[in-house]
């Protein structure tokens, strides 16, 4: 049984002009021990399902299908299991670490309060000390936790975020855009060090990005998402260097690294804009912005194919009878 | 704090130039003909330095700035005139202050937390409705009501008089605190609205920050979240919201102590200036001015203590 | 001249004008022309969305009949109501509760000043003629109706006339503030703190003391204790367009000072104010009334503020005439809250960040 299993999850926020579906049918796997990236542009629903995998989108919106962690079906859970579950089982690191502290509290009591929400036993001092260690984990000292929010750097403070995600020794960490608000110097520690961690404490991670190129070096599999659906899932490296999905060719060639030579060739960056989520194109959803695109893409909509060694991706391309079809 | 002592120099300066345009001499102003002795007459004119130069005026005028003079009304010195009216105030602003703040931050908190229903928006129309009203005017209402019409409160005054024999601690205490009541009421309520509007939208701010997931996500109880996290967050412009109305509340004040004959600095105020007493309206200007800049003062310093972002600065 | 901001709306002719049949050819129209067919079309837009706010109109309506009222007084009451007192036989003028008809009597509650207990006596109405009076007298035996009347006239005017001098103080010192910088603003910015800190009830007093009583006083009065607000709004306002390139562009272009002002910084400023301005009023209105209140009205004429003035004065209170008391203040704030209620509705739909999350 796998840490966490997510099946055919739909979530639509209410707006005053209506249901917005954010996430339309989403199947997710995460292993023990293991790494798992999500990729996409900003509004195609990967920050959603990891408000979702715990319950913190807001009251009125429509959460359906099932997320199973650790065999337990969090959408169904009392909120009484649900806020022990909370930071225990499964944290979240959130992206824009600049506005998810206390302004008014020092992080190190922030800290030590994840820790005495969870273990009533355990006293101030105690979680204070802890705090302390946990803030040397992530390679600050320990010092730091006297600091307001306001004191403390953006990297300074994502690694504080990630000190605050560790506190209850969670099984499943999930980490939402946690590079994204920073400098590229920056990143590369942060990612690092949350490389570090995870090997260390054997954590098992949900990686949210719209950087590919991040994703490839920490994770173990990638799964793309595109207007609230899972286009591509596969390895890591498969993923990144052999992309079966038109957008997830174009996603990876958005990030050029230098000296690769496949930059040199690819087409880069992607035309139009991200899909408006109350106005999703018929079809493929892609099939506007695709460069591939043929006959049947504005009418059929592709499920997620089966494209060898592991791997799937929801383009008609792959599917023999359409593709047959479509050069008839 | 330097900031808040230069006002309060100009201030001073303001005050001694405003009476010196009037059309008629300083002397006939402050003295108006037959109510002090001379003896009295000659020690002002010694004091301020009538006799002298302008500028030396000025000077004396700003180093001695507690030599207001003596009261048209009562020929007594205005600082006595004034001293014995400041307690019935304090003790009528203080109270209202303090209920309408208290009152006020907790209907905020409530009415933040149930957006939107019925009872909020119900709220915020009557709120609308009190702030519109003079405050004066609801004063007199509600002496109309309840002491002219349901005789539940006396019609006004401090305390009874010796005759009504409430001595002994608790009885003059019940007997000030009947009296105090319905001016108390009037104020309070006048301004509690505004600090609940404050206080909600402050709150309804803080909400939608990026922590209070956060802390949610930590598996914390939703009213703790708002307990511990949000309120002490939202509180912060309440500060200085209070003392910015504190001008208001003085404003106010002055015309429910008339309406009630409660016999304070705004009574005083209203008296001073039906009788044209220039000396006690001089007084009672810089009482008001210096009150609200040391209002302020402590406002910036209570800030500053609560909000860890501004000590750096 | 260059006039035209990058920042606001494009000026190609949009789809809808073409459906409405205007010219296409944009060559032809100047760049005066082209601003203010778009403030046009702002207006509209703005005038649309406030009549979807229920707040706004039911406020303006309210307005509306008030300065209705307040402009076709003479038709409504005459003006000798408000200055005769109607003689009685006796000479004793009548004290009479809503919707009286003389000759009939009255029953008055008084407080007998010996024992301080109420009891109630009947007045027979001494008044010679039939007179109706739909809203009761005052001591001196005057309608209130007409008193109302005659009242909003005052009431309006000090506070429009007020808030329209504070207006322009304000704005024009927070626009040399702004707009110039330096020991400019420096002196500018010291003097509206001043003012800002002053309880304005203190300053109030001093000045209408100092300066007498009369309309023209009292308007003064009121303007100098509110333009504070606005000097500190229109300055923040007026710093962020100072620092916007297209200024700089004019100014590169040899624009003058004045140019920029008139023609970039004052557009600009016109919606941030506009709802400022609206409470402003609803403030003032208020103001006055305290100081009329008070005493330190106009003894001339009557508003609102000195027919409590009179009540306070002759005992209304303690009296139990309630009429006299109630009727002022429920018109004051009836006016003050359709100010009110029309600011709120114009700043929400001019500050986006307020609407609805």
């Amino acid at each position: 049984m796998s840490l966490l299993e997510i099946r055919d999850l739909h979530v639509a926020y209410s707006t005053s002009a209506g249901p917005v579906p954010a996430v339309r049918g989403v199947d997710l796997d995460v292993e023990r021990g293991q790494v798992v990236g999500l990729a996409g542009e900003s509004g195609c629903g990967k920050s959603t399902i990891a408000g979702a995998i715990l319950r913190l989108l807001p009251k009125e919106t429509k959460v359906e299908g099932q997320i199973l962690l650790d065999g337990e079906d969090i959408l169904t859970m009392t909120w009484g299991r649900l806020r022990a579950v909370r930071w225990e089982e499964s944290s979240i690191i959130f992206q824009g670490a600049m506005h998810g502290l206390d302004p008014v509290k020092r992080v190190g009591e922030q800290i030590a309060e994840a820790i005495l929400i969870h273990d009533p036993k355990v006293t101030e001092k105690e979680a204070l000390t802890r705090a302390g260690e946990l803030v040397e984990q992530v390679k600050l000292p320990a010092r730091r936790t006297q600091d307001y929010p306001h004191e403390l750097s953006g990297g300074q403070k994502q690694r504080i975020m990630i000190a605050m995600a560790l506190a209850c020794d969670p099984k499943l960490v999930i980490a939402d855009e946690p590079t994204s608000a920073l400098d590229v110097m920056v990143q590369a520690q942060v990612l690092d060090l949350l490389e570090d961690l995870q090997r260390d404490l054997g954590l098992s991670m949900i990686f949210i990005t719209h950087d590919l190129s991040v994703l490839v070096g920490v994770c173990d599999r990638i799964s793309v998402m595109y207007a609230g659906k899972i286009v591509e899932e596969g390895s890591a490296d498969a993923v990144f260097e052999t992309p079966k999905h038109p957008y997830t060719r174009a996603l990876s060639s958005a990030f050029p690294e230098i000296g690769d030579e496949r930059y040199r060739l690819l087409p880069t960056g992607l035309g139009g804009d991200p899909p408006d989520p109350m106005d999703i194109p018929s079809g493929c959803s892609f099939h506007p912005r695709c460069v591939d695109v043929f006959a049947p893409c504005p009418s059929t909509e592709p499920v997620l194919y089966d494209a060898g060694e592991g791997r799937r991706a929801a383009c008609l391309l792959l599917d023999g009878a359409e593709r047959a079809a479509g050069e008839g | 704090m330097g900031q808040a002592f230069l006002t309060l120099l100009f201030v001073l300066a303001v005050n001694f130039f405003l009476f010196r345009i009037l059309p008629s001499d300083p002397i006939t102003m402050m003295v108006r003909a037959n109510r002090l002795t001379d003896s009295q007459k000659a020690e002002l004119i010694r004091e301020f330095g009538f006799a002298k130069p302008l500028a030396e005026q000025f000077l004396i005028y700003i180093t001695h700035p507690w030599r207001l003079g003596y009261s048209q009304q009562s020929s007594r010195p205005v600082v006595d005139v004034i001293g014995e009216r400041i307690w019935p105030t304090v003790l009528l602003v203080g109270i209202s202050t303090i209920l309408s703040t208290i009152l006020g931050v907790l209907i905020g908190i409530s009415s933040a937390w149930r957006r939107g229903s019925r009872l909020d928006v119900n709220w915020l129309i009557s709120t609308m409705t009190f702030y519109s009203m003079p405050d004066f005017w609801f004063g007199m209402m509600l002496l109309l009501v309840f002491a002219a019409t349901l005789h539940w409160f006396p019609v006004g005054g401090y305390a009874s008089p010796p005759e009504a024999g409430l001595t002994g601690f608790f009885p003059h205490l019940l007997d000030v605190a009947r009296h105090l009541f319905l001016p108390a009421a009037t104020l309070t309520i006048g301004y509690l609205g505004e600090y609940s509007l404050i206080m909600r939208s402050s709150l309804i701010d803080v909400m939608h920050e990026d922590f209070v997931n956060v802390v949610r996500a930590k598996g914390l109880r939703d009213r703790d979240v708002r307990r511990k996290h949000a309120v002490p967050n939202a509180l912060l412009p309440i500060v200085t919201m209070v003392i910015l109305y504190f001008g208001y509340v003085l404003a106010g004040a002055v015309g429910v102590e008339t309406v009630f004959s409660y016999p304070g600095l705004g009574l005083l105020t209203y008296t001073s200036i039906v009788e044209q007493d220039f000396p006690v309206m001089q007084g009672i200007f810089l009482l008001l001015s210096a009150a609200v800049i040391i209002a302020n003062l402590i406002a910036d310093i209570t800030y500053t203590y609560l909000d860890p972002r501004v000590r750096q600065t | 001249m260059p006039t035209e901001p990058f920042d606001q709306e494009p000026v190609f002719p949009e789809p809808a004008m073409a459906d409405q049949g205007h010219a296409l050819d944009v060559k032809h129209r100047s760049p005066r022309q082209i601003t203010w067919a778009r403030r046009r079309r702002a207006l509209t837009r703005f005038w649309k969305q406030f009549r979807e706010n229920r707040l706004g109109t039911a406020g303006l309506f309210v307005l509306s009949l008030f300065v209705l009222v307040a402009i076709c007084a003479p038709l409504i009451a005459p003006r000798s109501a408000t200055t005769e007192v109607t003689a009685t036989a006796k000479d004793q003028p009548i004290l009479a509760p809503p919707g009286h008809h003389c000759p009939q009597s009255y029953i008055q509650n008084v407080q007998d000043p010996n024992t301080g207990e109420y009891h109630t006596i009947e007045k027979p109405c001494l008044a010679s003629e039939e007179q109706f009076y739909p809203l009761g007298t005052d001591g001196a035996g005057r309608s209130l109706f007409a008193l109302l009347v005659w009242g909003a006239r005052i009431s309006l005017l000090v506070g429009l006339v007020a808030t329209i001098m504070a207006m322009l103080i304000g704005s024009g010192i927070g626009i040399a503030a702004g707009f110039y910088g330096g020991w400019v603003d420096v002196a500018l910015s010291r003097l509206t703190d001043w003012f800002l800190v002053i309880p304005w009830i203190a300053l109030a007093i001093v000045l209408a003391s100092v300066l007498g009583q009369s309309l023209f006083n009292i308007i003064m009065v009121v303007a100098v204790t509110s333009w504070a607000v606005t000097a500190r709004l229109v300055r923040a306002q007026a710093l962020t367009v100072a620092t916007r390139p297209y200024v700089e562009r004019a100014r590169a272009l040899g624009a003058s000072n004045w140019h920029i002002i008139t023609r970039h910084v004052l557009p600009n400023l016109f919606p941030i104010i506009f709802a400022n301005t609206i409470l402003t009023v609803a403030l003032s209105i208020l103001a006055e009334s305290t100081l009329s209140f008070l005493g330190l009205g106009d003894p001339m004429s009557v508003s609102w503020g000195t027919i409590l003035e009179q009540a306070q004065g002759a005992g209304a209170t303690t009296g139990g005439q309630w009429w006299w008391v109630m009727t002022p203040g429920v018109a004051i704030t009836a006016v003050v809250l359709a100010f009110t209620m029309c600011g709120f509705a114009v700043e929400e739909i001019t500050n986006p960040r307020l609407r609805r999350r």
